[in-house]
């Protein structure tokens, strides 16, 4: 299993502030997972098409597509930041 | 090193007594304030709404501050954060870098402020009068934070 957050517009689009998912055998990146839950369809697929600027983080650092994902990782999609 | 994340106010001259007191090597201290602007993007901001990814702002602020420690000489650093609901003229970050001189202190305070702006978790939702909108990341905070690459 892994927990993926979702944060600020990402969380209001797609209803849920995280989820715990098991994890398909055949995904083993970021990017794959990213695929899996465009899948899903509906906001899902509008919010994480590749043409979006989502950011994600893998165990709270910032990552990238090919940034490995196994069980137990905190994974979470978001906006660009916008702070300071 | 600080770093906080709060809903409460801040006060700049508590925070740089606090940071320099007792401490005979620090000869510059430079301090950053942002505040909420009552305008963005052409429209009246009523309020706005700070949300975060607790942890990960703390660990990612922490990484900052110490990539700063990398390249100048820096005594001790300060990065307090406010998030939750913010009104035009609050204080919403304050970044305090303590140094024995002053282009130590100038340069990393003005660098952790631009990688704080691309790298750490916060997002702005703002309320105008046509509703309330998530702010859109700005190209030009990119441009901030990618010139300290060239620079020593």
């Amino acid at each position: 299993m892994v927990t993926i957050l979702y944060f600020a517009r990402l969380k209001e689009a797609l209803g849920r502030a995280s989820e715990e998912l098991a994890l398909p055998r055949d995904v083993s990146d970021l990017a794959a997972l990213r695929a899996v839950l465009t899948g899903r369809g509906g906001a899902w697929a509008q919010e994480l098409a590749d043409a979006r600027p989502v950011r994600a983080a893998v165990n709270q650092d910032m990552a990238a597509g090919d940034t490995p994902v196994k069980d137990g990782d905190e994974i979470a999609f978001f906006p660009p930041v916008t702070g300071g | 090193m600080t770093v906080r994340i709060q809903t409460e106010d801040f006060d700049l001259g508590a925070e740089v007594a606090a940071l320099r007191k007792g401490n005979p090597a620090i000869g510059a201290i430079a301090s950053f304030v942002g505040v909420v602007r009552d305008v963005n993007e052409g429209d009246r901001v009523s309020e706005m709404t700070l949300e975060h990814y607790p942890g990960m702002t703390e660990k990612s602020i922490e990484q900052i501050i110490a990539q700063a420690r990398g390249r100048w000489s820096v005594i001790d650093a300060v990065v307090v954060h406010r998030v939750g609901l913010l009104l035009p003229t609050d204080q919403i970050v304050l970044v305090v870098v303590a140094a024995a001189h002053r282009g130590d202190a100038f340069a990393a305070c003005e660098f952790i402020m631009d990688y704080l702006k691309t790298q750490a978790p916060f997002w702005k939702k703002e309320s105008t009068r046509e509703g309330a909108r998530w702010v859109d990341a700005r190209a030009t905070d990119d441009t901030a934070a990618e010139r300290w690459r060239l620079k020593g």
